[in-house]
């Protein structure tokens, strides 16, 4: 009786301190943010556009799809802080509502490419075998396309659209996610821990989601800002070729596709599209740099 | 050497085989008939049906793969939608343009990512090294296709240096590449920064310094042999993002490459013709990535024998 106490006393109080630990881990993690000035202003960035994102009804001047053919192609000015484009439309409003377009068609890729990724990558590392092998030729064959050239076999199979695009970049995602996951799930799987979980009864879901997904999750978030960037841009990318939003659909994208044609007149069209854009690369990548010194100093670079 | 190079062909031949599988899977969820689209408006439906069996389009779909695989390893790719040519003719014509663009593009990468990168890693955090990291970081943030618009802006429309677009003379290729390889600029010349860092603290290189050897020496002689090891791989892995970029920059300047081509060949709906330009960009990018791990292996193992 008195021992069984001792034990339980003892638990208590190593789970206790496993608390504080994590409570101390998080702090430092905080400080070492906080600290670091360039993934402080990244951070910055990336919430002002989730900011503009979610008020932009609040924050636009003028309806971005109201055709005002007596105003088109405004230079600048007050009344037009970004001036107007062929049709007239106000490009500020059209750049604080495409602010959801270009930010949500990354956001879903990502995730997407991400939990596809991790699903096939943390079952490749921790059953390891034929299934490994199955997994690894798969993503290595993925790989081996350059990821716009994928892009382009699955939107021309699937038809130009928004919603295309976030597929097929949500899909030149997933070998990245995925290997990331096989390697550190075969890491953590060695350890004792796992070992002890599943003396105690635990299945393989249990074990691989509720117990190894945890401790791999630091270079899989790294990743998945960084990554954030690079769906930005190639959605964008693939919506100027026009073979994703379709026009009047103010994405970024499309709207610089459409100032192309007026880069010799009114090259203000094109200008504040790709500023906006780029801005909100330079915050996920500063940002992301950041998480990564942060979460990991061994990958710092 | 020798070992690794035939470990290295084993292991591409399935990748090729899995690449040429996967665009074919992808091209046979193509709504609509290719046997109609190719016989156009108002064909009977004779016509559509010998069509579709002269194309062999009524035989199971694995017979078609192998037969698509053949033809591939003999230069057939089938007959584009549009013009009823051999799709392999109008590829033959355009490949050549892309390759250019981005071999030139690889060398812009490779001087300014390397001579910024060397800048910087010489006085780290010094005005230079904050001010070429900047530019750096805005050089992997804008849009590729915005940062062709805009230098086509300044420089062919108001000072009117370089013609708008084609690509005839170098005077015509100059900002098409110097747009594709920014990006690739930025990266390697962080890689290089980071990676002469590190070589910089490494033991060698204090010896030469208490040799007496000058400081210009040691990082031209010392450091950067060992540094650029690292580098050379990711400007391989840029030559492929490079090919993949040709697709937007020769959109942007109006260049009749391989990436126009296939872009053009999805809004005009022409199937055979993004099949064979998806395929026969996705081989060449292959190609040179085993070339580049050769070479790799190569230099790194020269460097094992000193």
């Amino acid at each position: 009786m008195e021992a069984q106490l001792k034990t339980q006393q003892e638990a208590i109080s190593f789970d206790k301190l496993r608390k504080q630990q994590r409570i101390e881990r998080i702090e430092a993690f905080i400080n070492r943010m906080v600290r670091n000035k360039a993934a402080l202003v990244g951070g910055l960035i990336v919430l002002f556009y989730i900011v503009i994102a979610l008020f932009a009804p609040f924050l636009a001047p003028y309806d971005p799809f109201a055709i005002d053919l007596a105003n088109k192609l405004q230079a600048p000015s007050l009344e037009h802080w970004m001036g107007t484009d062929d049709k007239g439309r106000d490009i500020l409003s059209r750049i604080l509502y495409g602010s959801r377009l270009s930010m949500g068609v990354g956001v879903v890729a990502v995730l997407f490419g991400a939990i596809f990724g991790v699903i096939m990558g943390m079952a490749a590392g921790y059953y390891g075998g034929w299934i490994d092998s199955v997994i690894s030729r798969v993503l290595d064959i993925m790989l081996a396309f350059p990821g716009i050239l994928l892009a382009l076999a699955i939107i021309s199979a699937l038809g130009p659209s928004l919603f295309n695009v976030t597929v097929a970049v949500g899909v030149f995602s997933v070998p990245l996610f995925a290997r990331i996951a096989r390697g550190s799930t075969m890491e953590v799987r060695k350890l004792e821990y796992v070992d002890a979980i599943r003396s105690l009864g635990a299945n393989d879901g249990t074990i691989i989601f509720l117990h190894i997904l945890p401790n791999i999750l630091s270079p899989l978030i790294v990743q998945g800002t960084l990554r954030l960037a690079t769906a930005i841009l190639s959605a964008a990318g693939l919506s100027f070729l026009g073979l994703g939003a379709q026009p009047p659909s103010p994405e970024w994208g499309a709207m610089l596709s459409n100032g192309r044609d007026f880069i010799f007149s009114a090259p203000y069209m094109a200008i504040f599209p790709g500023l906006t854009i780029a801005l909100l690369v330079m915050g996920c990548n500063l940002f992301g740099d950041g998480l990564r010194d942060a979460l990991d100093p061994r990958m710092k670079s | 050497m020798l070992a690794f190079i035939t470990k290295r062909l084993a292991q591409t031949i399935p990748v090729i085989f899995g690449i040429t599988l996967v665009v074919f899977l992808i091209m046979q969820m193509v709504p609509g008939d290719s046997a109609q689209v190719l016989a156009g408006e108002g064909a009977s439906k004779e016509t559509i049906e010998n069509l579709r069996h002269n194309l062999g389009l009524d035989r199971p779909l694995y017979v078609q793969y192998f037969d698509s695989i053949a033809g591939l390893f003999q230069g057939d790719l089938g007959i584009s939608a549009k013009s009823h040519q051999p799709v392999i003719n109008e590829i033959t014509t355009r490949l050549p343009i892309s390759v250019e663009l981005a071999f030139y593009s690889t060398l812009i990468t490779i001087i300014l990512g390397m001579t910024a990168g060397i800048i910087s890693a010489v006085r780290p955090y010094s005005v230079s090294d904050m001010s070429v990291m900047v530019v750096a970081l805005l050089g992997i943030s804008f849009p590729s296709f915005w940062l062709g618009l805009i230098l086509m802006y300044i420089f062919s429309v108001e000072l009117q240096w370089f013609p708008v677009s084609g690509w005839d003379s170098v005077k015509h290729m100059i900002l098409p590449a110097f747009t594709l390889g920014a990006s690739g600029a930025a990266i390697v010349a962080r890689m290089t920064r980071s990676s002469m860092l590190e070589v910089v603290r490494q033991d060698y290189i204090r010896t030469a310094r208490a040799k007496g050897i000058r400081g210009y020496l040691v990082i031209y002689k010392h450091a950067l042999r060992n540094a650029l090891i690292p580098v050379i791989t990711v400007v391989g892995l840029q030559f492929g993002a490079l090919l993949g970029g040709t697709v937007l920059i020769e959109s942007v300047f109006a260049i009749n490459g391989l990436g126009r081509l296939i872009v053009e060949s999805i809004r005009m709906r022409d199937i055979p013709m993004v099949q064979g330009g998806i395929l026969v960009a996705s081989l060449v990018f292959v190609i040179v990535n085993l070339f580049v791990d050769i070479l790799y292996r190569f230099f790194n193992r020269r460097i094992d024998l000193n």
